[in-house]
C-alpha cells in the first residue's frame, strides 16, 4: 500500500498512477473546532490516568501511617504540582462532560417500543455523577 | 443583492496537470440556486469540460457530493446565498483520489460497502409459498434511520480516520452493517461481526463524531458505530462467561 491511500481493497488502483491523492496534513485537527475538540477529548485521558495514579499514591501514605501522610500532603503543596492538578480538574471536567454528552449516541434504550430520549440517558448520567460526588463529598467532609 | 458570484473550481487534468488548481468562474447569482446550479451553469456556459458528478438535484442519489468551503456537503442542497457574497470554493471529496476536476475515485467505498454484507442473511430461505417475512412498524423503526443512507459517501470525507487510515471500513459500511443487523427479519449480525471485530472495522473508529455532523440524512453513522462496539463488548463477555454457548 502506499502512503496516501492506495487501497489494498481497491481492485484496479495500482494502475490507475494519474489520479491525484492529496495528502493529509499533520495538522488536520487545527482545521476545525470539532476536530480539535475531538483531540483535547482524547488527550484528557492523559490527565485521568494522572489523577488515577495521584489518588493510589495518596491512598499508599495513609496506609502508611501519619507521617508519610503529612510528607506527601507537604510534595502537594509544591505551586508546580498545584498549577498541574489545576490544570488536569479542568481536562476531567472535559472528558467526563463531552463523555456524558455522547452517551445517549451509544445507548439505545427502548422503553415500550419508543426510543429514551438523548437528554434523559445523559441527564441520568449527570445525575448519577452528583450524587455519587455528593456521597463522597460528605464521607470525607463530615 | 449581487448580481453575480465567484466560484473557486478544482480543476484536474490527469493528461497535463501534475496537481490540481482552482479556476475562477463568475456566474449569476440568484436565491435559489444551489452549488450545483451554479456548477451546471458553468458547464453549458462557461467552460464544458468541467467535470463532475450528478444526478437527481434532490437528495436521493448521492452522487453529487464535494467540499463546498472546506465542508462535505451534497452540492444539491448547499445554497448560494449561503455563502454570498463570498467566493464558493468547491472541492472534490476529501481523501478520495481525483480522478477528473471534482470527480472522485469511489472503488474503495464500494468494496467496503459489499464486504459488509448489507443485505438480508437467512439461515434458511423461507419458501414463496411460505409467504413473506412479516415485519411490525415497531421493528422497522428500529432500523429506519440507518437505512436512510444514500451512499453519498460524505461521512468519509469527514472523517479523519478513514484520512489517515484508508483501510478503515468507514461510517456509512458500518452503519449499513448494523442497519441490517438490527432488521427483525435478519440472521446474519453474527456473520457481520466477524467481518467487522478486526480493527479497520469497528474499532478503528475514534468516535470523531464529525460523520454525523456531515450527513445529509441524519442517519448517525457515529452513533450506529458505537452501538456496534457495545453489541460487540457485549458478544465477546458472552463468549467469555458461556463458551459452550452457540458459536
Amino acid at each position: 500500500m502506499t502512503q496516501h491511500g492506495t487501497r489494498e481493497t481497491t481492485l484496479y488502483t495500482p494502475y490507475h498512477p494519474r489520479w491525484y491523492r492529496a495528502r493529509v496534513s499533520t495538522y488536520w485537527w487545527l482545521r476545525k473546532w470539532y476536530y480539535l475538540k475531538f483531540v483535547l477529548r482524547e488527550l484528557s485521558s492523559i490527565f485521568v490516568a494522572y489523577f488515577v495514579v495521584i489518588t493510589l499514591l495518596q491512598i499508599r501514605s495513609l496506609s502508611r501511617g501519619p507521617e508519610t501522610y503529612a510528607r506527601f500532603e507537604e510534595r502537594m503543596r509544591n505551586p508546580l504540582i498545584i498549577a498541574l492538578n489545576a490544570i488536569s480538574l479542568l481536562f476531567v471536567l472535559f472528558h467526563t462532560i463531552t463523555w456524558f454528552n455522547l452517551a445517549p449516541r451509544a445507548m439505545v434504550v427502548r422503553l415500550g417500543g419508543k426510543r429514551v430520549p438523548d437528554t434523559l440517558i445523559a441527564g441520568s448520567n449527570y445525575v448519577a455523577w452528583l450524587a455519587i460526588s455528593a456521597a463522597v463529598a460528605w464521607f470525607i467532609l463530615r | 443583492m449581487p448580481e453575480t458570484i465567484q466560484l473557486e473550481v478544482t480543476r484536474y487534468s490527469p493528461e497535463h496537470d501534475a496537481a490540481p488548481a482552482f479556476q475562477r468562474f463568475e456566474v449569476p447569482y440568484r436565491k435559489d440556486w444551489v452549488v450545483l446550479d451554479a456548477l451546471n451553469y458553468i458547464k453549458d456556459r462557461l467552460d464544458g469540460s468541467l467535470s463532475y458528478r450528478w444526478s437527481c438535484r434532490m437528495g436521493i442519489c448521492g452522487s453529487c457530493g464535494m467540499m463546498v468551503n472546506g465542508e462535505p456537503k451534497l452540492t444539491c442542497a448547499t445554497f448560494l446565498s449561503h455563502y454570498a457574497p463570498s467566493a464558493v470554493r468547491v472541492e472534490p471529496l476529501r481523501y478520495f483520489p481525483v480522478v477528473r476536476d471534482l470527480v472522485i475515485e469511489m472503488t474503495d467505498f464500494m468494496v467496503k460497502l459489499q464486504k459488509v454484507k448489507p443485505w438480508i442473511i437467512r439461515k434458511e430461505e423461507k419458501s414463496i409459498a411460505d409467504g413473506e417475512y412479516l415485519q411490525t412498524p415497531l421493528q422497522l423503526d428500529v432500523y429506519k434511520q440507518f437505512s436512510m443512507c444514500i451512499n453519498c459517501m460524505l461521512c468519509y470525507a469527514a472523517c479523519p480516520v478513514y484520512g489517515l487510515d484508508p483501510l478503515f471500513a468507514g461510517p456509512a459500511a458500518i452503519a449499513l452493517a448494523q442497519r441490517y443487523n438490527l432488521d427483525s427479519r435478519d440472521q446474519g449480525a453474527k456473520e457481520r461481526m466477524d467481518i467487522l471485530s478486526e480493527h479497520e472495522g469497528i474499532w478503528g473508529c475514534t468516535f470523531v463524531g464529525e460523520c454525523t455532523e456531515a450527513c445529509p440524512k441524519n442517519v448517525d453513522p457515529a452513533g450506529a458505530i458505537q452501538q456496534y462496539k457495545v453489541a460487540a463488548a457485549k458478544e465477546w463477555f458472552k463468549s467469555l462467561l458461556m463458551p459452550w454457548g452457540s458459536k
